[in-house]
């Protein structure tokens, strides 16, 4: 009986849904030369603040309009979507090794290795995160990898809270007191019985952590903290269409709608992806 | 009777106690076992028996060196291992097995029944003819040969508590903990795993310590019985002469409040005034 | 005096077509006791709640009737059925610590009841509680009602929750597996208070156990439940005397007695096992789930 939600094996509509927009977004932005119908920085203002193409005084192939600058909004999203793809992916990616790993030693190992990495993780949660991440660009310098950087050393508590509270309850159970009288030591324990357990909440955690990367970046970039001014980012296009918004919506809304479904995607990929792993645990 | 598998003298184990812990620094240490002497016969199932709060458990992971005795010895054919390290324990773990009350929490979901039984094996230098000896393992318990490609969540409780068995087993060791290994089965299932225990325990010749709260399954399995209570013995014997002739009061009042499967009308008379 | 409980011909299927009661009959004469005993998926727990309207949302009563003294559940409105069910049962629940609510003291969570759905003012609650509490032989009321859960061992908890469910005079106590979590000594004790208080209150109870041991103390008539099916109902006696079925040998030959270590503790027979399924199968071949 307590097995029967193990059938409930199929990708749910969630999973289709939200991986579906990822990939496609991911596709735009590897492929952007390509795809792009623009060059994202050719400035012409003969075609300044042009509507989306559904609107009176639209242009073919410029299809969701143009800025103050005349320069193309659905190129300058798909090149600003690179930037925010790889800020996600790298700085998620390094948050999530570093506070996994010190999350899985202060809950497993117990005793004064966690005293010492909660008490860390404690005082770092301390500090607001988005004055952190502007403090610490401000001291890196600007550029990709200072964004990179600064938040994977702000976001990395979040991994290991999270990681720390179920290494603990695995340490509890009676397959880790098993592998004990196996014989095994208690790295081979964290392992092959502790780590296969957390996984999922890894899995998912990381998903929602690049969605929060988009987040910070874009931050960081709408106070013009993120890479050079030129690159279009999308935080960056969020901040000047809020100079225009009066004259040209488009220029504000778009950005921010693709920013909102990158990061419910995630979080929502995170979710479904965990939901399907999780059956078997029971 | 042969010369004893174990030997234990003034064996005492304090473990923290965490309802008093202060809200800064250590919990203080209460006293589980309050000094136990007695040993176990080669080849031999021993109840150890005694209701929440005996120390029966803590005792078992004492004996397999889960737990480090605060005083006290234990000496296991001969030689004191009551405060080897994991390191020095490591080659001994061969011979000390044990066999956990919950065949959920004891088998890890994302291992496949194969991979269970395969670890001790591997990490005991058995690791060669791994599929063979997984195999007579399972053979051994009863288990189809298919079950080792299964997870958990794929087995009943009863066939969880034989995968239990067989990797306990697996490594023919000289001693076994049972610890109430059939307190969570339904009646039918549980009176399967106990005659299998017994077949193999005494095919194997193995020595069994066999805790549990129930005396009537001890009573079946066990040649001698330790009856506990709060940390000490309050009798150990034979288990016909414990059954038949119980010395002491507690021990007596363990039997008269089993519930036997028989009708008795006097049963829930309030006791008679002393 | 009609029948304190009775139950005909229910069924509950789960979303997903699989059938977890099968036509269940049984009923409890006032002030007699009724063991259900079942292996684990059995249904027993779950007749227990369907009795007391408090079914997981997932399982669905497709048929049956149940009758409390004689008002059909099934004709009543969801409010007036409430206020029955909680007029004339009460529960004395498995786990006495999740049963209550670890933040709040004992006192105001025994009265809590008599307050809210009797409406009884606060004073006399009080005194009924105390009484309660005297009659399962708890010696220091003040202290156990000023008492977090907590604070109180399994026992003492269990004692407890049975002078809660005594204390509003209902007419059926649902019991289930009351002394489950239990050392036999304290089992035994909390066995009498139940088998004490049930007499001097004359309260049926339908008494929910996996023990067939229990069952043969406790009760006076018995059902033994396979996979949502009852498969023999007899007087206790009876059913230890000659029972019928070949599943209840089966269970009564397979539970350990230390009295005769050989003649118990029997594994079940395949046979057996084949001739349930056989039962249940035919049981279903009948049935369209939804109809009635």
């Amino acid at each position: 009986m307590d097995d029967a939600r193990v059938a409930r094996r199929g990708l749910s509509p969630r999973l289709w849904l939200a991986g579906g927009w990822l990939v496609l977004a991911l596709l735009a932005t590897i492929f952007a030369p390509l795809i792009a119908p623009q060059d994202p920085l050719a400035q012409d203002l003969m075609l300044e603040r042009l509507p989306p193409f559904w609107l009176d005084g639209a242009e073919p192939g410029y299809w969701l309009g143009t800025d103050s600058l005349g320069r193309d909004l659905l190129s300058r999203l798909i090149f600003g979507g690179r930037i925010a793809f790889i800020v996600a992916f790298a700085a998620a990616t390094s948050a999530c090794l570093l506070g996994s790993a010190l999350g899985l030693i202060a809950g497993y190992f117990g005793g004064w290795a966690d005293r010492i990495i909660s008490r860390v993780v404690d005082v770092w949660m301390a500090f607001p995160p988005v004055l952190f991440a502007i403090l610490l660009v401000a001291v890196l310098g600007t550029g990709l990898s200072s964004v990179i950087l600064a938040i994977a050393i702000i976001d990395w508590t979040r991994f290991c809270r999270v990681i720390r509270a179920e290494a603990m309850s695995q340490a509890r159970m009676d397959y880790v007191e098993s592998a004990r009288i196996a014989g095994y030591g208690r790295i081979g324990i964290m392992l092959r019985e502790v780590l296969p357990n957390v996984l999922p909440s890894v899995v998912a955690l990381l998903s929602l952590e690049m969605g929060i990367a988009v987040i910070v970046e874009a931050i960081l970039s709408f106070v013009n903290l993120s890479i050079s001014t030129d690159d279009p980012t999308w935080g960056g296009i969020i901040a000047e269409g809020r100079l225009s918004i009066h004259q040209a919506w488009w220029v504000l809304v778009f950005p921010l709608i693709t920013l909102i479904l990158t990061v419910l995607s995630f979080s929502q990929f995170g979710e479904a992806l965990k939901a399907r792993f999780d059956p078997v645990l029971r | 009777m042969a010369e004893p598998l174990f030997s234990v003298r003034g064996l005492k184990v304090a473990l923290p106690d965490m309802t008093r812990k202060p809200l800064i620094g250590r919990a203080p240490l209460a006293e589980i076992l309050k000094g136990l002497d007695f040993d176990l016969p080669k080849g031999s199932v021993t109840g150890i028996v005694g209701e929440s709060g005996s120390g029966k458990s803590t005792l078992g992971r004492a004996l397999v060196r889960l737990l480090e005795p605060s005083a006290g010895s234990i000496s296991f054919e001969g030689r004191d291992i009551s405060h080897l390290s994991e390191a020095e324990l490591r080659p001994l773990r061969r011979d000390l097995q044990m066999i956990f009350q919950d065949p959920m929490s004891s088998l890890n979901p994302r291992h496949t029944i194969f991979s269970i039984i395969a670890a001790p094996l591997r990490q005991n230098g058995l690791g060669d003819r791994l599929k063979e000896r997984v195999a007579e393992a399972l053979q051994r318990v009863g288990l189809p040969q298919n079950f080792a490609s299964r997870y958990r969540h794929e087995l009943s409780g009863g066939q969880r508590q034989r995968v239990g068995i067989a990797r306990a087993l697996a490594l023919a060791p000289k001693f076994v903990l049972a610890d109430e290994i059939v307190s969570g089965l339904d009646v039918s299932t549980q009176a399967q795993i106990l005659t299998l225990l017994e077949k193999l325990a005494a095919e194997m010749g193995l020595t069994v310590g066999f805790i549990s709260h129930d005396l009537s399954v001890i009573r079946r399995l066990c040649q001698q019985v330790i009856v506990m209570r709060e940390g000490r013995i309050v009798e150990a014997s034979a288990t016909d002469a414990l059954f038949d002739n119980p010395k002491e009061t507690y021990t007596r009042d363990l039997l008269a409040a089993i519930p036997l499967p028989e009708i008795d009308a006097d049963w829930l008379r309030p006791k008679a005034p002393a | 005096m009609s029948v304190c409980l009775d139950i005909r011909g229910l069924s509950a299927e789960l979303p997903n077509g699989q059938r977890v009661l099968r036509s269940v009959s049984l009923s409890v004469q006032p002030g007699e006791v009724r063991a259900l005993v079942g292996e684990s998926g059995a249904g027993k727990t779950m007749i227990g709640k369907a009795v007391l309207g408090v079914l997981p949302k997932s399982v669905r009563i497709v048929e049956g009737d149940m009758l409390i003294e004689g008002e059909d559940l099934g004709r009543l409105d969801a409010k007036a059925r409430r206020t029955l069910i909680g007029a004339r049962t009460a529960l004395i629940p498995q786990d006495p610590l999740t049963a209550l609510n670890p933040s709040r003291r004992i006192g105001p969570q025994m009265t809590d009841r008599l307050v809210r759905i009797l409406g009884w003012r606060g004073e006399r609650a009080d005194t009924r509680i105390r009484q309660l509490l005297d009659e399962v032989q708890i010696r220091d009321p003040e202290r156990v009602l000023k008492s977090y859960p907590h604070e109180l061992s399994g026992g003492m908890r269990q004692r407890v929750l049975i002078a809660a469910a005594f204390a509003a005079e209902p007419r059926l106590i649902v019991a289930d597996e009351p002394t489950t979590a239990l050392d036999v000594t304290v089992q035994k004790q909390i066995l009498r208070l139940i088998a004490q208080l049930q007499r001097d209150h004359g309260t049926a109870i339908l008494f929910v156990t996996h023990d067939l041991g229990v069952v043969a103390k406790i009760s006076q008539k018995v059902s033994v439940l396979y996979a949502g099916k009852v498969v023999e109902e007899a007087e206790t006696a009876q059913l230890f005397a000659a029972p019928q079925h070949p599943y209840t040998r089966a269970l009564i030959a397979a539970t350990p007695r230390y009295t005769d270590p050989y003649a118990s503790l029997k594994p079940v027979d395949e046979s057996v096992l084949a001739g349930l399924t056989a039962e249940i199968a035919a049981a279903d071949k009948d049935w369209r789930p939804g109809h009635g």
